[in-house]
């Protein structure tokens, strides 16, 4: 009996050229099943064109992709069958209502077109957008037109959920709902393969982020273990009463690097304890007054930057 | 069965892109202007002042018709889409690009035939004709299908500038209707023009369009669906190659 595989996406060695550009350079990963997986990487470091590779949208030079155990390159249609995706740009026809944005989706899937009515339906309720479902997109704001892709995305109920920059130049309502649905659809059992410059997005969503850089794979693993890999980048934010010289502070060798933040500082340090305790004493001999004190653990922001710093 | 389901999802991609490019793109003021005014204009230049026996002319104005109006809009579509972003999302869609190649041809064939019939009814109204249904038919499909899928291969070098792909394309198209037997009849053309006639795939139809409708050919039926057939598939093949080529170009 075929033992049934647990990965959702199982990328080995990917490789794809634009004449002397590599773009993705043997990259492998996989994605279990009902899993949220953030893909970050700087701009031009090989996002867009992994996630056109993995949806069956370009040929990859070498390498191969597996969705739920189908390869795309040898089945295209087998595995486009089982996923849905949100490219980057606002991707829906303007000129068709939204109503029939989601219709024309799911014809491509083979929905009855009873059953695809009441689906159409239920994602417009779902999104608030029922009253305007007859309505030409072209009248909808740039986070209404983003529910509509999304709704005609799923309209097949996917296995498996791509989104290219989802929440970009969204405002915070619209990211916030697109969020709501990205959990709700990952709790149904959908799996979830999510890119993003947003790194607090990525920390608050996803299970574990794959980071890319100049094309390879810079690290796999779960946000709070790619924080623990960078210890040495906690810190302490701090401000007083008045704006003080911090040389002073950076004297006592317990301070590794010092970031201005507006009015704040931060001081990055690989003792945050004693760094503290000798603020504490500094404020006291200065007569100062903190008004800010905050000890800061590594953040997925900075380890994001520590791996893709150029070598 | 695994193949049966291929065929099914195939040729339901090819219905559903067809549908959405109906719906979308055949009411464009660059179809109507391209696909229906310019022959219109073009025939009337030719025609007005001159002494032409319009019972003669017809055929090939029939061919004409069909010949802009089903070939107008495969050029701007896969451009339109690309401006538009939504290129990238159809082909997300279980579709290959043969199937929306397909499509895009089948909806100008569609759009073209509906439009001809038209033409042909008033021809039909006002001169007397005695008419072979069958065979005009199968030429009026075959034709359509024919020249929609040179529109569409006309679209594949374009990245999203929809204008440049209009003077591409009317570079192509121009030629082949002046070197066709439209407007000079192929029994009139010698020498290297009656050559470079055979090279155009409007003469063939122009033949069956005259054998149909006023019982003359200049050359033999089959050899007319055969080279029509042949240009369809050589069409077909160009734009899948050139747009599989092509695929990431503005994209």
């Amino acid at each position: 009996m075929k033992k049934e595989s647990n990965k959702a996406i199982e990328v080995r060695e990917l490789t794809k050229r634009f004449g002397d550009v590599t773009a993705v350079d043997h990259i492998s990963f996989g994605i279990r099943k009902r899993e949220i997986f953030g893909f970050l990487g700087p701009n031009g470091a090989g996002k867009t064109t992994t996630i056109r590779m993995l949806t069956g949208l370009i040929t990859p030079d070498s390498g191969d992709v597996q969705i739920d155990g189908v390869d795309i390159r040898k089945n295209p249609i087998k595995a486009k069958m089982k996923i849905g995706v949100i490219p980057e740009m606002g991707n829906i026809y303007v000129d068709l209502t939204a109503k029939q944005n989601i219709i024309l989706a799911g014809k491509f899937y083979g929905i009855a077109r009873g059953e695809l009515e009441n689906r159409a339906d239920a994602l417009l309720a779902k999104f608030g957008l029922l009253e305007r479902a007859d309505d030409p997109v072209k009248t909808f704001s740039k986070g209404m037109k983003q529910q509509v892709n999304i709704a005609s995305a799923i309209v097949h109920s996917p296995e498996l959920l791509f989104l290219d920059e989802p929440t970009a130049g969204l405002d915070v309502q619209s990211q916030r709902m697109i969020k709501t649905i990205i959990r709700e659809m990952n709790q149904r059992g959908t799996t979830i393969f999510l890119t993003t410059h947003n790194i607090e997005e990525a920390n608050v969503l996803c299970d574990r982020v794959g980071i890319i850089n100049n094309g390879e794979i810079a690290a796999v693993d779960t946000p709070e273990g790619l924080k623990r890999t960078f210890e040495e980048t906690q810190s302490v934010k701090i401000s007083f009463d008045t704006p003080v010289d911090v040389s002073e502070i950076e004297e006592s060798r317990l301070v590794i690097r010092k970031e201005k933040l507006g009015d704040k500082w931060r001081l990055y340090t690989d003792n945050p304890d004693k760094l503290v305790k000798y603020l504490a004493q500094f404020a006291q001999d200065n007569n100062l007054i903190f008004t800010t004190m905050e000890i800061c653990g590594a953040s997925l922001e900075d380890a994001f930057v520590k791996l893709t710093e150029d070598k | 069965m695994p193949l049966r389901n291929f065929n099914r999802q195939f040729f339901r991609g090819i219905a559903v892109v067809t549908e959405k490019n109906i719906r979308l793109y055949y009411t464009k003021p660059p179809v109507i202007i391209f696909g229906f005014l310019f022959p219109l204009f073009m025939f009337l230049a030719f025609y007005l002042g001159k002494e032409v026996d319009f019972h003669v002319f017809f055929p090939g104005l029939l061919a004409m018709f069909l010949f802009f109006i089903a070939s107008s809009v495969g050029p701007l579509i896969t451009p339109w889409e690309k401006q538009a972003g939504t290129y990238e999302r159809l082909l997300s869609f279980p579709v290959s690009i043969t199937t929306i190649i397909l499509g895009d041809s089948a909806a100008g064939m569609i759009f073209g035939i509906m439009i001809n019939v038209v033409v042909l009814a008033v021809g039909l109204i006002t001169l007397n004709y005695c008419l072979n249904i069958m065979i005009l038919c199968l030429g009026m499909l075959l034709g359509a299908f024919c020249f929609s899928s040179l529109g569409v291969a006309l679209a594949s070098p374009s990245v999203q500038n929809p204008s440049y792909v209009m003077m591409f394309s009317s570079l192509i198209r121009f030629p082949l209707i002046f070197i066709s037997g439209i407007f000079i009849p192929l029994e009139d053309l010698h020498g290297l023009g009656r050559i470079l006639c055979y090279f155009s795939p409007i003469t063939y139809l122009v033949d069956i369009f005259n054998f149909s409708l006023r019982g003359q050919s200049n050359i033999a039926l089959i050899v007319d669906f055969a080279a029509l057939f042949i240009f369809s598939l050589t069409f077909v093949y160009l734009a899948n190659r050139s747009h599989k080529r092509n695929l990431m170009r503005g994209l």
